[in-house]
């Protein structure tokens, strides 16, 4: 063959390599789905933000009159001040558990996971219910402090309330984003470091810590940017000084209906949300973000490198100082109980607030006296005997199962797409299916409350639908990703080349071997829908209404025990389906 | 390539009894639970020695080893190095160096903050650290390469740098665990190669790990032989392949062929092997005991030879290595077969046909 034959196949095979997406296709549905009800609605409220209302000339009035009123400016800070703090707390108290739990022995790893996850399993509303509970003029804490003669504490509406709600919420996201990192640092690495000569301080924190940055800098990053966009913590256990963005812009839209004021103010916690990402990206690689192990392993380069170190080394240094009295104080034994206990207590705190809601839900008291005075029934019967209640429950129940088979469905199939592609379009598609994760709920939210307001979808189940998947999506995307990143392909061509279809091995081969990362994209899905408030806020009202929103609205009202009731049931369900879906991943024997 | 005789070396020049040894193990134990992974075991290592722990997976070898260094708490005994008893002495405090059988290379730091991280813990000035990196990674011949980060680096450059990292600052103990296990075999012959050359040049106190009787027989002044977490056989590896003490060291070092019976004395006083294979002469100086193993050498076996001793069977395969032919005899029914060296410009036996084979009476070991 000549060199211009040759020459000539190369650029011809480009030419069609350029046209063709091969399997990326797949990823079709998904890219569609996404673009109409996730990146269109929310450009355009990012448009909105800078248009006048009545002329729709350009104009920054509204970011001039976020910043030139007080109170507004207000909201910004403390929204970036909580959400920081949030951040911070979540990481000083998930890393010693984190780091306890990779230590562990698999099995007991796994069970102590599962209580880490409780709060991460119960509906936002059942948890701020719950610390109502426990932090109230007259709840748990204080009735135990005046039963033992002591003064009460102000624990509720102010800043301690949120950051306890808060950092309940967080704690678990924070752990289980360090936890992956953890578990792969190589142990022996410590050990190298003492044999080399290094002081256990100084090899935790000049080797272990430093590997482990990765995973804290990625749970620092999803903590802040998801507390970002809270607003039910902030309006049931804060005060008027802890009132947040999405607070303001639920305000905004639904009293006045102001939506280039609301798109202003999204904007800014976007902007906050995609500066922390592009911060981090510079740091550690974005890619990390989803077990990719980054190129840039030493986070930084040159002067930042240095500085970092010498932190590290000053951090060695203060630990070793300060551990050396306590651990004379304390005794060796005492050294080595310390952290089983602090995570003990850790696990405490995230468990209990599940648990104080169930005695009250059987109480016979109209009111929320813990111990409840009686057990009854009484709760449940006005529960069940509630046509609100009941038809709010059916439809999320059936609004989340409609979630979960498209979400599933979408999700599958571009992350069969994005496994099997080597396009360079791969990076960019995927980092667009993860977006709904980063920008916040309620900028989605408010945006799709416009499109919806156009297109008559307000107040319509397929409107809650649309708006759960393209929240659900990622989560779906990510659990099935991870499962799809470790299947063999060659059981693929072994299946074609024993006569199979694509489509029947797809169905008889890759859906089999994938299917935990099915289940759990169903299940993500699932419960993303079940306990979304945010879209329904806007999208559901009236009589379709669904569970969380019909419990938001009561707390805003007033609390009583069929909030109780309710959460043991929402509790109940979730549990239920935990249960199914772990008995649907495990391999047929 | 099984020519161990001929490499054999002299041990090293002892020391007078007196002199303190670098290394001194005495009754250390490890027991976790119920298993045993250590029994108490005593283990005395002179200044400058290549020593190599040798045996199968589970005989205790890296237990022994971490418990030298500190990684592991004894359940008794005591370490003693250079007459100091070190046992309670913290991991960092001991002046031990070990390199690890994955290398644990600190994937964080580049190469040359790998090897400067040891002398960075002891306070060495950075200007001193600098030089004192630089030679050490001349002396492994990765000078280039001292920005590249640990994942940048072939296996083979990842366990000089191990290797750099633990000589640069001049331990007296060097302990080595598998070091070259993840190495294909010509890298690994090179890498023997080089780390002789590095004790050689420094003069260090080396204890070796390796279940590779071939790597121990090429690399080591003197060999310890484990099994079932004890030591089964100390010596050079001349006396231990010449000299096994148990059909266990024989069968683990090299190739041998094994004869099992018992001991009689026929009429003029020469011991006598009787077993299932017909009645053995064994050299005169076997000392007395009841039955025993027979050990003989596949070099040592000849067909159609000279030869105190002879069985005789059918030829079943013949294998060229090179170097030399192989010769597998089965014996009897064929339940057993020996292997025979052929003789240098010796025409290889057919298949099926039956020979004599034969050895003299002091050629053979007589062991438990
Ligand atoms: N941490 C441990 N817990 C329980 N048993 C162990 C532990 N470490 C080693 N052992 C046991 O001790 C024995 C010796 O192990 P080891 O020293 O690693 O052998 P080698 O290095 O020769 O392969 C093995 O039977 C092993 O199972
Ligand atoms: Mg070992």
């Amino acid at each position: 063959m000549s060199a211009a034959t040759l020459h000539h196949d190369g650029a011809f095979a480009a030419a069609r390599r350029r046209l063709r997406f091969g399997p990326l296709w797949l990823a079709a549905p998904g890219l569609a789905f996404l673009a109409v009800f996730f990146l269109f609605p929310v450009l355009r409220l990012l448009g909105l933000s800078v248009q006048d209302l009545e002329t729709s000339a350009w104009t920054g009035d509204h970011y001039a009159r976020i910043v030139a009123t007080d109170v507004y400016f207000r909201v910004l800070m403390s929204t970036f001040r909580i959400a920081g703090l949030t951040a911070l707390l979540s990481l000083l108290f998930g890393y010693p558990l984190a780091y306890w739990l990779a230590q562990l022995p698999e099995r007991q790893r796994g069970l102590a996971i599962l209580a880490v996850m409780v709060p991460f399993w119960t509906s936002y509303l059942v948890k701020t219910f719950a610390w109502m509970v426990i932090l109230g003029r007259t709840g748990v804490i204080n009735q135990i402090l005046s039963g033992t003669g002591m003064p009460t504490l102000p624990l509720l509406h102010n800043e301690f309330g949120v950051m306890a709600g808060m950092v309940h919420a967080m704690l678990p996201l924070a752990v289980l984003t360090m936890l992956p990192v953890m578990t792969t640092i190589d142990r022996r690495l410590v050990q190298a470091a003492e044999t080399l000569g290094a002081p256990p301080a100084n090899a935790f924190w000049l080797v272990y810590f430093q590997l482990s940055l990765p995973g804290v800098a990625a749970a620092g990053l999803l903590t802040f940017i998801s507390s970002l966009g809270f607003f039910i913590v902030p309006a049931l256990l804060g005060g008027p000084q802890q009132t947040m963005l999405a607070q303001l812009i639920i305000t905004q839209i639904q009293e006045m209906l102001n939506w280039a004021f609301a798109g202003a103010l999204a904007t800014f916690m976007l902007v906050a949300a995609m500066v922390t990402c592009w911060v981090y990206d510079r740091l550690f690689g974005l890619s990390s973000l989803s077990g990719e192990t980054s190129g840039r392993a030493g986070g930084g380069q040159g002067h930042l490198r240095n500085a970092g170190m010498k932190t590290l080394s000053a951090l060695a240094k203060a630990s070793a100082a300060l551990g050396g009295p306590v651990g004379r104080l304390l005794g060796p034994k005492m050294m080595d109980r310390l952290l089983p206990l602090y995570s003990a207590l850790v696990i405490v705190f995230l468990v209990a607030p599940a648990l104080v809601v169930v005695p009250i839900a059987f109480t016979t008291s109209p009111f929320l006296d813990f111990p409840p005075p009686g057990y009854g029934l009484e709760w449940f019967r006005v529960y069940f005997n509630s046509d609100l209640w009941v038809s709010a429950t059916v439809r999320s129940f059936a609004v989340a199962f409609a979630t979960a088979i498209l979400a599933t469905l979408v999700a599958g199939l571009a992350a069969l797409a994005l496994a099997r592609s080597s396009s360079r379009w791969r990076g960019a598609i995927f980092a667009f299916f993860l977006a709904p994760m980063i920008v916040p709920r309620i900028v989605i939210a408010v945006g799709l409350f416009y499109l919806f307001a156009q297109i008559g979808l307000v107040a319509t189940d397929l409107g809650l639908i649309i708006g759960h998947t393209v929240l659900a999506l990622p989560f779906a995307f990510v659990a099935i990703s991870a499962v799809v990143k470790g299947h063999d392909w060659r059981l693929d061509q072994a299946a074609a080349t024993l006569g199979a279809n694509r489509f029947r091995t797809l169905m008889l081969v890759t859906v089999p071997l994938i299917r935990g990362g099915l289940v759990a994209a169903f299940l993500f899905a699932f419960i993303t829908s079940f306990d979304e408030l945010t879209v329904a806020i806007f999208v559901s009202g009236g009589v379709k209404t669904t569970l969380p929103k019909q419990m938001w609205d009561d707390m805003i009202l007033q609390l009583n025990p069929t909030l109780a009731a309710v959460s043991v049931v929402v509790f109940a369900i979730v549990m239920a389906l935990l249960l199914i879906a772990e008995w649907l991943r495990r391999p047929a024997r | 390539m099984l020519s161990p005789l001929a490499q054999a070396r002299t041990a090293p020049v002892q020391a007078g009894a007196a002199a303190t040894p670098k290394l001194l193990v005495d009754g250390l134990t490890k027991r976790y639970g119920a298993i045993t992974a250590l029994e108490p075991t005593r283990l005395e290592v002179p200044a400058g020695e290549f020593l190599t722990l040798l045996g199968p997976s589970g005989s205790g070898k890296t237990t022994l080893l971490q418990m030298i260094c500190g990684l592991v708490e004894p359940s008794g005994g005591r370490i003693l190095i250079d007459g100091q008893d070190e046992t309670r002495t913290p991991v960092h405090k001991r002046d031990i160096g070990l390199v690890f059988q994955h290398y644990a290379l600190f994937p964080h730091l580049t190469v040359a903050e790998n090897i400067g991280f040891p002398l960075r813990m002891r306070g060495v000035a950075p200007a001193d650290l600098a030089r004192r990196v630089k030679d050490a990674l001349e002396m492994v011949h990765l000078g280039h390469l001292a920005g590249r980060f640990p994942k940048e680096l072939s296996g083979g450059q990842q366990q000089r740098v191990a290797l750099a990292r633990c000589f640069v600052y001049q331990p007296s103990v060097i302990l080595m665990d598998e070091p070259l296990g993840a190495l294909d075999k010509k890298l690994r012959e090179h890498m023997q190669y080089e780390i002789k050359r590095l004790h050689r040049e420094t003069g260090a106190t080396i204890i070796y790990v390796t279940h590779d009787q071939e790597e121990a027989l090429a690399m080591s002044d003197r060999i310890c032989l484990m099994n079932h977490a004890r030591i089964e056989q100390i010596g050079t590896p001349h006396d231990i392949y010449a000299r096994p003490k148990t059909a266990f060291a024989a069968d683990f070092i090299g190739v041998s062929n094994i004869f099992r019976g018992q001991v009689r004395r026929d009429g003029a006083g020469t011991p006598m092997l009787v077993t299932g294979n017909g009645s053995f002469r064994l050299s005169a100086d076997t000392p007395e005991r009841p039955d025993g193993a027979l050990v003989v050498r596949p070099e040592q076996l000849d067909i159609d030879g000279e030869g105190d001793n002879e069985v005789r069977g059918e030829v079943v395969d013949t294998v060229y290595a090179g170097s030399e032919t192989r010769v597998l005899v089965a014996l009897g029914g064929g339940e057993e077969t020996i292997t025979v060296r052929l003789r240098r410009g010796l025409a290889p036996p057919r298949l099926g046909e039956v020979v004599a084979v034969r050895w003299r009476a002091d050629a053979g070991v007589l062991v438990s």
